[in-house]
């Protein structure tokens, strides 16, 4: 078996929407949280392939997306002080920022170099003593902990010039205040299976338990989001909303809890920024005071300026689901993927970026 | 972002382990995942292991859906 096939077999698909055809009679609302879902939804024509029953809705969790303009304008000062590498994942560089983006600084001379992993990060540090290496910590709860390890290496060997710009974001903190703004009315939610592959299902208790919300945690292929859709319409058709794993061969109900201690011996939750949502409480993390050394954001002196966000651009609200790439007037005009006015066009887990690849307008 | 990819482990050194991923050999850390043996799926996702697959779960949910099928073919008949 190698769990990729197996779960995207169309005869077995077809059984399932089968199954939520006969078995949702009510209207619901569903939310996949994950860009990564939103994704197989849209590749897959899953959306189609659903009874009318069954509204589906994108959520936040996209970290590009997410991460504020005043936050990316941190990491492009950065990236223009000649005494520093900047190392980011790939996806960060075309992001505009208020005035420029990390792409751009780095075609006018500044060096930015895109890693795949924090291993490439620090092997930059230790061929580079001279300069600062940062790596912009941009990721959820299942990037945290790989970050974390990094520092942690870091300190073991002895790597003076490696700093972290933490703008990590935490998911469930970001659902509770969604919730709580009661701008959508939800029914039910898809929880991120990675995100959950590292701190189990129970983070997502609360959401059944005082919001009376289903969940369920679903892998990323098409077989696993059908799976989870059906066993939430099964839930709310029985009017009993719990935390449910689909995805049983990546989650386990506790979750990694070598990959959670990592992740809170090097940092502590802090209140973050989110694009569309503002700042949301102890939905970040930060290094802790054993680990400032680390930290770019202590460490080095830079001004990012005032913020400027896009004009026309509305991910905050595609990013909470009150919108969708359709309501936005630049869509597939302005606003391309070669030329992307927002963070949801650049990220492939986009919303924007998904309508736009896959969407049968 | 959150993706993570299935890959196999073929050799292990200390926190570190040959994997392999569509065809493709690859120097990943399993500094998350200390009990991945050689031969265990591992879910990997920037590098590191986040978890190791569960084949036996898998399973399961193969056969859950199957089962699924079958009974779905009797209420079309
Ligand atoms: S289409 Fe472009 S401008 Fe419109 S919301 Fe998406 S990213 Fe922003």
């Amino acid at each position: 078996m190698k769990f990729i096939d197996e779960f995207r077999d169309t005869e077995l698909a077809k059984v399932v929407i089968n199954r939520i055809h006969r078995n949702s009679k009510r209207h619901i609302r569903l939310m996949e949280f994950c860009g990564g879902h939103t994704v197989t939804i849209m590749k897959h024509g899953i959306r189609q392939l659903l009874p009318e029953t069954v509204e589906m809705l994108s959520g936040p969790g996209c970290p590009v997306c997410v991460t504020a303009h005043k936050d990316l304008d941190k990491a492009i000062a950065l990236a223009r002080d000649p005494e520093v590498i900047l190392t980011s994942f790939g996806d960060m560089l075309k992001v505009p920022g208020s005035y420029s983006s990390l792409q751009k600084v780095r075609a006018d001379g500044a060096d930015v170099r895109i890693v795949y992993s924090t291993l490439d990060a620090l092997q930059i540090a230790r061929e580079n003593r001279d300069k600062s290496v940062v790596f912009i910590g941009i990721g959820f709860e299942t990037t945290a902990p790989t970050i974390a390890a990094s520092v942690m290496q870091a300190e073991e060997e002895g790597i003076e010039n490696y700093y972290v710009l933490s703008l990590h974001k935490l998911c469930p903190p970001v659902i509770k205040a969604l919730l709580d703004s009661g701008e959508v009315r939800l029914d039910g939610l898809i929880c991120p299976g990675h995100v959950s592959a590292v701190i189990g299902s129970r983070p997502w208790d609360f959401a059944a338990r005082d919001y009376g919300i289903a969940c369920v945690v679903s892998g990323f292929e098409p077989l696993d989001v059908l799976q989870s859709v059906a066993m939430l319409a099964e839930q709310l058709e029985k009017g009993e909303p719990k935390v449910e794993i689909a995805y049983r061969r990546g989650v386990r109900r506790e979750g990694n809890l070598r990959a959670q201690e990592l992740m809170n011996t090097v940092f502590e939750p802090s209140p973050a920024h989110w694009r569309g949502m503002g700042e949301v409480p102890e939905s970040g993390l930060r290094l802790r005071k054993e680990y400032q050394a680390f930290d770019a954001e202590l460490c080095f002196d830079f001004d990012p300026g005032p913020t400027r966000e896009p004009k026309g651009c509305i991910c905050g609200d595609i990013l909470r689901g009150v919108k969708t790439p359709l309501d936005c007037k630049l869509f597939r005009g302005a606003c391309t993927p070669e030329h992307p006015v927002g963070p949801c066009m650049v990220s492939s887990e986009g919303s924007c970026a998904s309508y736009y690849h896959y969407g049968n307008l | 972002m959150c993706l993570a990819i299935p890959a196999l482990v073929k050799s292990i050194d200390g926190n570190e382990a040959e994997a392999e991923l569509g065809g493709i050999s690859r120097r990943i850390s399993i500094l998350l995942t200390p009990e991945a043996k050689v031969g265990d799926y591992v879910l990997l996702h920037t590098g590191y292991a986040i978890n190791v697959i569960d084949e036996e779960e898998a399973k399961e949910t193969l056969k859950l859906l199957a089962e699924m099928a079958s009974l779905e073919e009797e209420l079309e008949e």
